[in-house]
């Protein structure tokens, strides 16, 4: 209960117990952030640095692998097209996604177990065996190389987690809560409005930003579907496989760097615990 | 002014019939509780006149208004629910003025209601906080107050007090009874808590199996059970039960010694006695202990009787032990006899 009470032997449980804990979250911490933090040291380092041997550990402040990425032909456009197709994706995912699981966590339907089992099914199916006919028949719809042609086939991958992150979601808010509202004058529609979806605006956001992240890394259904307007992944995997390794680095950074800060953007969200404080 | 009328309501789920034509008048501001085990359907029946379960067949009539048909929010009812049911991404203010502002009340008359029945459930201090920040007598406070302030005809309560701790229960109870007294609604509350429907109700509906086996007032259904189910569900300890043997011309010999019953033509009934009517004597039902339980200010005894399990309360100052034969007699006119076919009351 409280730490003055326990005995202070230096082998005491509680003790190892601490230490365990700050050992793991430093791995897990170093897990996560060298990588990246070696990432930005090479892609902030010149060509040579990157090369040398040993290596540096801090940056060299040399942004002339981004200077020239940034000039690099087509890499906006790219880095453009890129955030669109994720924006839409993720925008179908949660407008497909959440009724879908609204529907699924409250009412009872006949081939309510089987439709939940065939939104999985979605996912055992293989993109290259999809890309193929995919690819045909964008291109006699016209959906071809476009913005909303990617974007629906990433909402195809994402949508089945939007689908089940949303159903747990509301199936986690008692019905006794929208019960309460209806008795309190609301129609079905505001009771949804002023009740649900406050509660899972946090969760809606974390589903969106997961659609988003599957949209923003998948390059095979991209490399396939664009040619003109390719997404960031597809350019990439195209134009930097014969790269010298700084550019390689610099384009990671380049794909790391939005996510992060999308992620870093609602994270008050994806942290929020009502009731007690919105971190 | 708002009399509740069910008439002729029944619902099944699927081939489960969870209530049985149901046939019931709760008055205007009358404290009405259905009471029974679970499973009994008594807060299918709550759900069906709050509007958020739909009958099978029949009718719902509040205040002269048949509202079957109409979704919960236009019946004139507030609800308290069993789990409380606070609004988690709201403070205790806005909570309870969420229907006000829904009927969209003026914000003077909206803040002067919510702090009036803040007031009555003892929760100014709170209004500020969430729900995650309240215990959860606190919550229960704040979901009264919430149906309150609607000043809606008909408060309906689904076991609103079981998810408290027993000493907490007992203050909300009488602190309830208190407030609704005062705010002149018809309440209609649903427990399975023989005590608490006992200390609150103005009648109490017992339900058994989806149907409805007695309501009147809760001495009468202490004193009078129309039915072996109600003698044996309310009183704790329960009723004791014995076969009794028709002798013809009203009398009935139960284990040996002869009481004067119903003079009907049944080959037996069964003689029904609480325990608190039955005392020690000279003569009386011969009776075997088996278990003395102090309670401190009377002792239980339960003993046997011809086979048939009784529980008797006597005076503490008796020196009874297990093992011992005793005489009992039950207070002649606390004797209830009931039809061992149909398990109803015979007068």
């Amino acid at each position: 209960m409280s730490v003055a009470e326990s005995p202070k032997l230096p082998g005491s449980p509680r003790r190892a117990g601490n230490i365990l804990f700050g050992a793991t979250a430093l791995l897990l911490c170093a897990w996560v952030l060298v990588p990246i933090y070696l990432l930005i040291v090479n892609t902030l380092s010149s060509p040579e640095a990157v090369t040398a041997f040993p290596k540096s550990f801090v940056p060299g402040w040399d942004f002339a692998n981004l200077e020239f990425f940034a000039g690099f032909a087509g890499i906006l456009k790219a880095l453009k097209n890129s955030v669109l197709v994720a924006g839409v994706t993720m925008l179908l995912a949660i407008l497909i996604g959440a009724p879908a699981g609204y529907a699924l966590s409250r009412f009872d339907f006949p081939g309510k177990s089987a439709f939940r089992i065939l939104i999985l099914m979605t996912r055992a199916f293989p993109l290259p065996l999809l890309a193929l006919p995919l690819a045909v028949m964008f291109i006699r719809t016209g959906l071809d190389d476009t913005i909303l042609g990617l974007a629906i086939v990433h909402t195809t991958l994402a949508l089945p987690f939007s689908v089940l992150i949303t159903f747990s979601l509301f199936s986690g808010i008692p019905i006794e809560l929208e019960e309460a509202a209806w008795t309190l004058g609301c129609t079905r529609e505001q009771a949804f409005r002023k009740v649900v979806l406050p509660l899972i605006l946090p969760g809606i956001a974390a589903s969106a930003v997961f659609a988003f992240v599957i949209s923003w890394n998948e390059v095979f259904a991209a490399s396939v579907l664009t040619i003109e307007n390719r997404t960031l992944t597809a350019f990439l995997l195209q134009s930097l496989d014969v790269s010298p390794m700084h550019l390689k680095f610099a384009g990671g950074f380049v794909l790391v760097v939005p996510a992060l800060i999308f992620i870093f953007a609602v994270r008050k969200y994806l942290f929020a615990m009502w009731g007690i404080a919105n971190r | 002014m708002a009399e509740i009328q069910i008439r002729n309501v029944a619902k099944t789920f699927g081939t489960y019939q969870a209530l049985h034509s149901i046939d019931l008048t709760i008055a205007d501001q009358e404290f009405m509780v259905l009471l029974g085990a679970s499973g009994c359907g008594k807060t299918t029946l709550l759900r069906i006149i709050a509007g958020l379960e739909t009958p099978s067949v029949g009718e719902v009539w509040i205040g002269g208004r048949r509202v079957d048909h109409l979704p919960p929010r236009e019946r004139g009812i507030a609800m308290v629910f069993q789990n409380y049911a606070v609004f988690p991404h709201l403070t205790v203010f806005e909570n309870v003025a969420f229907g006000l502002r829904m009927a969209k009340l003026d914000d003077r008359l909206v803040r002067e209601r919510v702090e009036r029945t803040a007031g009555l459930m003892h929760i100014e201090a709170l209004l500020q906080r969430y729900s995650g920040q309240l215990s959860g007598g606190q919550r229960q406070r704040v979901a009264v107050a919430r149906a309150l302030a609607m000043e809606p005809d008909v408060i309906l309560m689904d076991e609103p007090l079981s998810n408290l701790d027993a000493l907490l229960r007992l203050e909300m109870r009488a602190e309830l009874k208190g407030v609704l007294e005062a705010s002149n609604t018809t309440t209609i509350y649903v427990t399975h808590d023989q005590v608490e429907a006992m200390s609150l109700a103005d009648r109490i509906s017992v339900m058994h199996q989806g149907r409805i086996v007695q309501a009147a007032e809760p001495v009468e259904v202490y004193r009078n059970p129309a039915a072996h189910f109600v003698g044996s569900f309310i009183g704790n300890p329960p009723m004791n039960f014995i076969t009794a043997r028709n002798q013809g011309d009203g009398k009935w010999q139960v284990a040996g010694q002869q009481f004067t019953g119903p003079s009907v033509a049944s080959e037996t009934l069964e003689f029904a006695i609480r325990p608190e009517d039955l005392s020690l004597a000279e003569t009386g039902l011969q009776a075997n202990v088996r278990v003395v339980e102090p309670l401190g200010a009377h002792i239980l005894v339960t003993c046997d009787v011809e086979g048939s399990l009784f529980r008797a309360v006597i005076d503490s100052n008796s020196r009874v032990k297990a093992g011992d034969v005793l005489h009992i007699a039950p207070e002649p006119d606390r004797i209830r006899w009931f039809d061992p076919e149909t398990t109803l009351a015979v007068a």
